[in-house]
C-alpha cells in the first residue's frame, strides 16, 4: 500500500473586486490587530491591507502586502476588465518602492500580510471578519506537499568545497567538531 | 497621553500665508466634543456679531469628529462650519467619506482657516509638511476631478481631498464642499470660494490611540455588526418603491403635489434605469452599510447619491428620474447642493411664468424643462446675467428681482430654502423643529421620536418593548398614548424635539453618521446609536468620564451656544416661523403659545433668547456675561432689552 502523501494548508483570501464598497473596515481592522499591545491603536498607514480607490474610474482594489523588494519591476501590464484599465500594480502586494504601501511609517521597514497568524488561531482573518460586502472571503486548501529531493553527492561537495574556500578548512572542521559533540 | 484625539488644530491665514499648529485645551474636549461642538465654540470666542461673512475675518473651520479615527463603526461625517452669508446665521454642513479620519492621523482635529488668498490656492498637508500651494492651474475643474488631479500631482492615492468646483469659486450661495461623492452642502462652499481655497488635500500616517482599546475594539465589532444586519443605514439606497417622496412632497416651486404619481410601471422603468446604469454602492469610512449608489450617465461625469438626493432635480423640473440622472454628475463637479439648487431655478422659472422675470432676462434660453435647467444652472454657476442674482439663493434673489418677487419666495426659514413638504394639519413637534432649528434643514433636526403613530395599543406596545433608544421612560409613554399626529401637548412637543435635537448635537460633535444614529431613529426605532451606548463609546475612546446624563448635558450646552451665536448676529422670535403653506391649517394664535411654551421649556425668554439661568446651568456664564454687555439680555431678570 502506498504511504499517505502528506499535505499542507494554504490559506488564502478571495477577492472580489465588484463587491468592495471601499470602507476601508478592512485597513482599520488590520493596523488595530497588529499595534502593540493588540488593538492598542488605530492607523491603516500601518495596515497590511490597502484599499486602492479611484472614484472617478470606479475602481477598489483591497490588496495584501506580499513580499519586499528592493527594484521595482521594469515593465508593467495593463489588464482591461469590464471595459476598464487597470495597471498591474492596482493588484501587486510587492512591497516595492515605486509607491509608499506598506511601509511602518516611523521605520519605513516593510510590511506584510501574515494571516493574522496569532495563538489560539482566529477563525478568519480580521480583514475578511469585518468585511460585510464579502469581498474579502477566506479559504483553506489543502494541498499535497512536495516531496524535497534529496541531495546528491556531487551537490554536498561542491558545497562544502564552496565553503572551505570561504571560510578556510580551519572554521570548518572546528565548527563541525561543536556540532558533533551536541 | 491624549486619547481620541490629536490635540491639536491647525491654525491657517492665507491673507498672510502662515501656518500654525497650536494646541487645544483638553477641557474645551469635555466641555464641548469635537466637530461642531468644538467649532461653534471658536466661532463665538473669535468671530465677532459684527463681522461680514466675506470679511477676511469670518473663519471657515473642517473638524474631525471626538470619535473619527478610532474602531467605533460608522464615524466619519467631518463638520464644516462659518458664518453663513445666506441666512447671515452659523452655517452647519456635514460630509461623509474619509477626510476627518485622515486629517487626525495626519496630526490634527481641526482646520481653523481665516483670510483670503491673493488668488487661487489649495492646502497641502502631509503629516507635519503642510503647504498653502498655487491651484491656479485647477481653476474651473470640477471638484471630484481636482480630487483626481491633485492626487495625481502629488503621486499619491491615498490623499483624501475636499473641493469647490466653480460654483463655489463664483461664490454661490448653493455652492457645496465635495469630497469623494460626498458633500457639505447648506452654505460652506461660497466661503470656501470667498477665501480662494480650491481645496484641501491631506494625507495622515500616524496613531490614533484609544484610552481602553481592546474594550472599545470589542463594542465596535458588535456594532459593526449591528448596523450590518439591522436595517439601519439609508434603506432608500436599496428600495425602489419611492412612492413616499413623489406622492407627498411639492414638485416644482414647492407648490404642486401629485398624490397618485407613483406607479408599479414607473417604479419598473427606474429600476432598470438605476440598475443599467450603477456601477456599485459605496460606503463611508469604517461602515459596513454601502448608502451611496455610484451612478455613470452617458456623456456625464460619474456621481454618487443617498437618499432623497436623487429626486430634487426631477421633481423641481416635473421630469422622471433619468433627467436626474444627466444633471447631478454636472451638478456635482460644478459643486452645487442639490436641495436648494433645483429650488432657486424652479422659483426663477415661477418668476418667468408670472411675469416677474421676462424672456429678456434669460436670452437663448430653451423652451423644454430639461434644457431650461441646464440653461439655468449654466447661468448661476458662472453668475452670468439673470445667474448672477439667482446665485444669491431664493430670499436674497426675491429681495433683490423685487416687483412682487417675494410672495415666490415661499418655502424658506431663516432665508433657507426648506424640503418642498405641504401637509394638512399642524404637527406640533414639527412646528418647533422647523422654527426654532439651527440647523437649517429638517433632516438635520428631527430623527429619534418616530414621525407617525402606530394604529393599534398592541403595535405601539411591542414598538417600545425593543425600543432601546429611548433615553428616557416617558417618551414610551407618550409614544403608547399617541393615536393622531396632531394630537401632541405642548409640553410633550418641546420634550420630543429637544431630544431630536440632542441626538444630532451629540452626531455632529462626534463625527456619527445620523443614518445610523440620530435621522434613522424615526422609521423603526432600531438604530445602533443612542444616548443609552454613545457615553461608552466617549469614555472608552477619550477616558473622558460620560454618562448619559453628561452628555445630553453637553448636547444641551453646544445646542445652546449655537442659539446664542445666532441671537447674538440678530436671531429673534420673529424670524422662528415654517413656511406660511407648510401645513394647510394653521392658528397663529395657538402656534404663538406653543412657542412661548417651548421658549419656557428651555429656559429662553419670549424673545427666543436663552435667559442667564439656563446659561448658568450649561456652564454658559461668559455666555450671558457678553449677552448682558451688549444689551441683548437685561442684568436684573434675564429679559430681554431689545424686543424686536
Ligand atoms: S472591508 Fe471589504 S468592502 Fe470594505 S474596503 Fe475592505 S475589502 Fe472593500
Ligand atoms: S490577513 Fe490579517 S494581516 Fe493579512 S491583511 Fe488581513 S488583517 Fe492584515
Amino acid at each position: 500500500m502506498k504511504a499517505r502523501q502528506a499535505t499542507k494548508i494554504i490559506k488564502e483570501i478571495k477577492v472580489d473586486i465588484n463587491k468592495c464598497t471601499g470602507c476601508r473596515a478592512c485597513e482599520m481592522a488590520c493596523s488595530a490587530f497588529h499595534s502593540k499591545p493588540k488593538y492598542s491603536s488605530i492607523n491603516p498607514a500601518r495596515s497590511r491591507i490597502r484599499v486602492v480607490v479611484d472614484e472617478l474610474n470606479d475602481e477598489y482594489v483591497p490588496i495584501r502586502a506580499g513580499d519586499y523588494t528592493v527594484a521595482e519591476c521594469t515593465g508593467r501590464h495593463t489588464y482591461a476588465i469590464d471595459g476598464k484599465d487597470y495597471s498591474e500594480c492596482s493588484f501587486c502586494g510587492a512591497v516595492c518602492p515605486s509607491r509608499d504601501f506598506f511601509f511602518e511609517p516611523d521605520s519605513g521597514l516593510p510590511l506584510k500580510c501574515d494571516m493574522c497568524e496569532t495563538v489560539p488561531a482566529l477563525d478568519q482573518p480580521w480583514c475578511v471578519k469585518v468585511c460585510t460586502a464579502d469581498s474579502l472571503t477566506y479559504v483553506e486548501r489543502e494541498v499535497p506537499r512536495d516531496e524535497k529531493p534529496q541531495p546528491t553527492r556531487d551537490q554536498l561537495e561542491i558545497g562544502l568545497e564552496f565553503l572551505i574556500n570561504e571560510y578556510g578548512m580551519e572554521a570548518i572542521l572546528e565548527n563541525l567538531n561543536r556540532k558533533s559533540k551536541r | 497621553m491624549r486619547y481620541a484625539e490629536t490635540g491639536f488644530d491647525l491654525e491657517i491665514d492665507l491673507t498672510r500665508g502662515s501656518i500654525e499648529r497650536v494646541a487645544s485645551p483638553l477641557d474645551m474636549t469635555e466641555m464641548y466634543l469635537g466637530g461642531q461642538g468644538a467649532a461653534a465654540k471658536i466661532l463665538w470666542d473669535r468671530v465677532s456679531p459684527g463681522t461680514d461673512p466675506f470679511s477676511p475675518d469670518n473663519l471657515l473651520i473642517f473638524s474631525a469628529g471626538i470619535l473619527h479615527a478610532t474602531p467605533v463603526p460608522g464615524v466619519n461625517r467631518t463638520a464644516v462650519n462659518t458664518i453663513s452669508p445666506q441666512t447671515n446665521l452659523m452655517a452647519h454642513s456635514l460630509f461623509g467619506g474619509f477626510f476627518g479620519p485622515e486629517l487626525k492621523h495626519a496630526g490634527y482635529d481641526k482646520i481653523i482657516i481665516k483670510g483670503k488668498a491673493p488668488d487661487l490656492v489649495y492646502l497641502y498637508i502631509h503629516n507635519d509638511k503642510v503647504e498653502i500651494r498655487d491651484a491656479t492651474h485647477l481653476r474651473g475643474v470640477g471638484s471630484t476631478e481636482t480630487g483626481d488631479r491633485l492626487k495625481k500631482e502629488l503621486k499619491d492615492p491615498r490623499v483624501q481631498v475636499a473641493a469647490i468646483g466653480l460654483a463655489g469659486e463664483n461664490r454661490v450661495y448653493m455652492a457645496s464642499i465635495e469630497h469623494n461623492h460626498a458633500s457639505a452642502a447648506r452654505g460652506v462652499g461660497v466661503i470656501m470660494g470667498d477665501k480662494r481655497l480650491k481645496a484641501i488635500a491631506v494625507r495622515g500616517t500616524k496613531d490614533i490611540n484609544i484610552a481602553h482599546p481592546a474594550e472599545l475594539f470589542q463594542m465596535s465589532q458588535e456594532l459593526h455588526h449591528k448596523i450590518d444586519s439591522s436595517g439601519c443605514g439609508d434603506w432608500m439606497a436599496y428600495d425602489e418603491d419611492d412612492s413616499f417622496h413623489h406622492n407627498h412632497f411639492a414638485w416644482g416651486n414647492a407648490r404642486t403635489r401629485l398624490k397618485n404619481y407613483w406607479s408599479k410601471e414607473l417604479q419598473d422603468r427606474w429600476t432598470s434605469w438605476k440598475y443599467d446604469h450603477m456601477d456599485r454602492q459605496t460606503g463611508c469610512y469604517n461602515c459596513p452599510k454601502e448608502c451611496r449608489n455610484v451612478i455613470k450617465w452617458p456623456g456625464k461625469p460619474r456621481f454618487a447619491y443617498k437618499c432623497y438626493g436623487k429626486d430634487t432635480y426631477h421633481m423641481a423640473a416635473f421630469l422622471e428620474l433619468d433627467f436626474s440622472y444627466e444633471i447631478l454628475g454636472v451638478a456635482q463637479e460644478y459643486g452645487l447642493d442639490s436641495y436648494s439648487t433645483p429650488q432657486v431655478i424652479a422659483f426663477a422659472l415661477e418668476l418667468l411664468e408670472a411675469g416677474i422675470l421676462t424672456d429678456k432676462d434669460f436670452p437663448g434660453m430653451p423652451e423644454d424643462s430639461r434644457g431650461r435647467f441646464f440653461y439655468i444652472m449654466e447661468k448661476i454657476v458662472r453668475r452670468e446675467g439673470i445667474g448672477d442674482i439667482l446665485a444669491d439663493s431664493v430670499s436674497h434673489a426675491a429681495i433683490r428681482i423685487g416687483n412682487g418677487a417675494e410672495a415666490y419666495d415661499h418655502n424658506t426659514t431663516k432665508k433657507f430654502e426648506q424640503l418642498p413638504i405641504k401637509l394638512g394639519k399642524v404637527n406640533p413637534a414639527y412646528f418647533l423643529m422647523i422654527a426654532t432649528g439651527e440647523k437649517m434643514s429638517i433632516t438635520q433636526i428631527e430623527g429619534s421620536f418616530p414621525q407617525d403613530p402606530l394604529p393599534t395599543p398592541e403595535q405601539r406596545q411591542a414598538f417600545v418593548d425593543k425600543w432601546e433608544a429611548a433615553p428616557d421612560e416617558k417618551f414610551k409613554q407618550y409614544f403608547l398614548n399617541w393615536e393622531k399626529r396632531a394630537d401632541i401637548t405642548n409640553q410633550v412637543a418641546s420634550e420630543i424635539t429637544e431630544w431630536n435635537e440632542a441626538m444630532h448635537y451629540v452626531d455632529d460633535a462626534t463625527g456619527l453618521c445620523g443614518f445610523v444614529s440620530s435621522f434613522r431613529g424615526q422609521f423603526g426605532g432600531d438604530v445602533a446609536y443612542h444616548m443609552n451606548n454613545i457615553p461608552d463609546c466617549i469614555r472608552l475612546a477619550t477616558g473622558i468620564p460620560f454618562d448619559k446624563d453628561k452628555l445630553w448635558k453637553t448636547a444641551q450646552r453646544i445646542r445652546t451656544l449655537v442659539r446664542a451665536i445666532n441671537v447674538r448676529r440678530g436671531l429673534r422670535r420673529k424670524d422662528e416661523r415654517p413656511p406660511e403653506d407648510h401645513w394647510a391649517v394653521r392658528d397663529e394664535e395657538a402656534e404663538q403659545k406653543l412657542l412661548s411654551d417651548y421658549y419656557d421649556y428651555k429656559g429662553w425668554n419670549h424673545d427666543a433668547i436663552p435667559t442667564r439661568q439656563t446659561l448658568e446651568k450649561l456652564d454658559l456664564g461668559y455666555v450671558a456675561d457678553d449677552l448682558e454687555e451688549r444689551g441683548i439680555l437685561m442684568v436684573e431678570d434675564g429679559v430681554s432689552a431689545k424686543t424686536a
